[in-house]
């Protein structure tokens, strides 16, 4: 699917934040393509930047957060240098975002109706009377039932689970060709999150639909994702096919977190986990970032920065793990 | 819930008892009304006739319940000075007031929301900053300097609006309205804006607080990642649910608005209850004073009990504990 021209293409993106005990690089040197249909699967521990690349790319960094460097294409279009009134027809009409906690992302004294309607008419040139019929329908296509009736209640008439539906209707309402999926089911119960997770794939199969689906669950990536990226400490560390990336990790940093995935079946006494914990962004040390935490680090790895291959696709590290023979 | 509501109505009850007993109080603190009714010349029989007739000679509990009984049913007597029925005075003056306070309210809505909003969206910015710090002003000049400052620059010096008095007035039915003329209205301006700086500033406070709050929550981000327009994520998402603090706040302010307008109607000679009560005190008029220290807390109780009931009705949590404990 790589093949095909990309839909969304980030390029050495870099954000950092100016505080006043100085400069603090959120991230750096950030590059991926997503085609069209295609969903990416961005992985990493909390504060690795996988939020932030989502933020930066609808553009909706708040100060003193900004973009310090590279470039952000839509369909060969730069976004990141549009004006805010532009940028804003982009948000929701091409690039379409869902949040992590479905019970905050709406607003609680509007109709899950006047929600939908506005955000349709904010962006498609329809009638009142079309735009309700659109927003009954797009209820209906997540799977809310009796969605006449449902689209004139408030959303805390709605169980959690049909909440996130609500949110994905309202990210789809006017077909966007990306969305951003951040943590989309962390605050689900584990029954529902199944149910979400296969909802946002059909659908986003059916519009084609790009994806960036931001999450530290690698159980979800594996099930929906089509190529994954690991970020840490503000930079992509591998980024490859999914079957690859969790079957055969080159980067050490992937390798530990594949490795600390309990498995089902084996009984053990204690959980493999990696030493130490990532760097906090005002510490980050010289060359790659995790070669305090490494077991393979030399002293090349302290000196300089690791890029990704050319092509995007494989490790960033000086001494990947070696590709087992039969892949 | 009844008991929550029985609970409440008690306590404005002892409220208003309470009241009703200092203002009752004052009448003996002052001194024997008789002999301030009576020249000097009376006999002591005339003296005992009147005071069995307004019942002075009866014991303080009884006297009491008499005052509090008349009260209730809206009798406060006669004025000393105009020998009307207090009631009927009032009655005469409460129109004033009230157009002023209702004038007041709606000034500080209308510009304190939108300056509120403002002050939170663009909070960095120098005309916010201005605002923020002209705020203080507002909050700290005291009301009779901001009347005689405006009564300077806008009667005196540019002639543009009246300094005092409530203009022409049209009589509707007993209620006196200064609201359908031109100079009514012209005379409202000038009291209006003095009564209601401070009103302003307090909701422009009070809703740039409330914005700054709502504007971090995830529904006003998952808003904006929708590409709805500036506007209407600022006064139709975020705005919209910072109002019911300022409807609450503005609720329990006109009680306020009432009372603090005494300073306004002075400055502005405005002929409201206010005026009635300080030319009521120049004159040691008690049953006046009484009747308006009665009436104006009775404003401040019925709107607090109204308010704690409306905060019942909405929140499931308070009606649970009255149910509990009650």
């Amino acid at each position: 699917m790589s093949d095909a021209a990309p839909l969304l293409s980030v390029r050495d993106l870099r954000v950092v934040f100016d505080t006043r005990r100085g400069r603090l690089v959120a991230l750096d040197g950030v590059s991926f393509d997503i085609a069209p249909g295609e969903i990416l699967g961005v992985v990493g521990e909390s504060g690795a930047g996988k939020s932030l690349t989502g933020t930066a790319v609808i553009g909706l960094l708040e100060p003193p957060g900004r973009i310090d460097g590279g470039e952000i294409l839509l369909e060969g279009r730069r976004i990141d240098t549009l004006p805010p009134a532009e940028m804003r027809r982009v948000r929701g009409r091409q690039i379409g975002a869902i949040f992590q906690d479905p019970l905050t992302s709406l607003h609680p004294l509007l109709t899950v109706g006047a929600q939908l309607e506005e955000t349709i008419r904010t962006h498609l040139p329809l009638s009142r009377a079309e735009a309700k019929a659109r927003a009954v329908a797009l209820l209906r296509e997540v799977g809310i039932p009796s969605a006449e009736t449902r689209v004139s209640q408030y959303p805390h008439q709605f169980s959690g689970g049909m909440r996130q539906r609500v949110v994905i209707a309202l990210a789809l309402a006017a077909e966007p060709k990306l969305i951003i999926a951040d943590e989309p089911t962390t605050a689900l119960d584990v029954s529902i999150q199944a149910q979400i997770t296969a909802l946002l794939r059909r659908l986003c199969r059916q519009h084609g639909t790009g994806v960036m689906l931001v999450t530290h669950d690698m159980g979800v990536i594996a099930e929906t994702a089509d190529r994954v990226a690991v970020m840490y400490a503000g930079r992509l560390v591998e980024l490859g096919p999914v079957d690859q990336v969790v079957r055969a990790p080159r980067h050490p940093y992937t390798a530990g977190l594949m490795a600390s995935i309990p498995r089902m079946g084996a009984r053990e006494a204690v959980l493999a986990q990696i030493e130490g914990s990532m760097p906090r962004l005002g510490a980050i040390p010289p060359g790659c970032a995790f070669s305090p935490r490494c077991p393979s680090a030399s002293a090349r790895c302290t000196a300089e920065v690791p890029a990704l291959p050319p092509g995007g696709t494989g490790a960033a590290c000086w001494h990947p793990v070696a590709e087992p023979a039969h892949v | 819930m009844l008991a929550f509501l029985i609970r409440r109505l008690l306590n404005a009850a002892g409220v208003m008892l309470t009241v009703a007993f200092l203002a009752f109080m004052i009448f003996r603190f002052v001194g024997d009304p008789v002999e301030l009714m009576l020249n000097e010349q009376a006999t002591q029989a005339q003296r005992d006739e009147l005071r069995v007739r307004l019942g002075l000679d009866r014991s303080f509990p009884l006297q009491y319940l008499s005052f509090v009984t008349n009260a209730a049913r809206g009798e406060f007597g006669i004025s000393y000075r105009n020998q009307q029925d207090v009631i009927v005075l009032i009655a005469e003056r409460l129109p004033a007031t009230l157009e002023l306070v209702l004038v007041a309210t709606v000034l500080s809505l209308a510009i304190g929301i939108p300056l509120g909003v403002y002050t939170a969206i663009a909070r960095n910015s120098w005309g916010a900053q201005l605002l923020q710090f002209g705020s203080v002003l507002g909050v700290s000049l005291p009301s009779f300097a901001v009347g005689i400052l405006l009564i300077l620059v806008f009667s005196v010096t540019l002639g543009w609006l009246p300094a005092f008095g409530r203009g022409e007035v049209v009589q509707i039915g007993w209620w006196s309205t200064g609201l359908l003329t031109p100079s009514g209205r012209m005379a409202l301006v000038l009291p209006g804006i003095t009564l209601s700086l401070f009103q302003i500033t307090l909701v422009m406070r009070l809703v740039r607080a409330e914005m700054l709050e709502t504007l971090r929550t995830d529904f006003i981000r998952f808003a904006r990642a929708r590409g709805l327009r500036a506007r209407s994520v600022s006064f139709r998402h975020a705005l919209r649910n910072c109002l019911m603090p300022v409807i609450t706040v503005t609720g329990l302010q006109i009680g306020n608005l009432i009372a603090f307008a005494l300073v306004t109607e002075t400055v502005f000679q405005w002929p409201g209850m206010g005026l009635l009560f300080v030319q009521a005190v120049t004159f040691v008029d008690i049953p006046v004073m009484a009747a308006y220290l009665m009436l104006v807390s009775f404003v401040f109780v019925a709107l607090n009990t109204l308010v704690d009931l409306a905060y019942a009705v909405v929140d499931p949590r308070l009606r649970q504990d009255s149910v509990k404990h009650g």
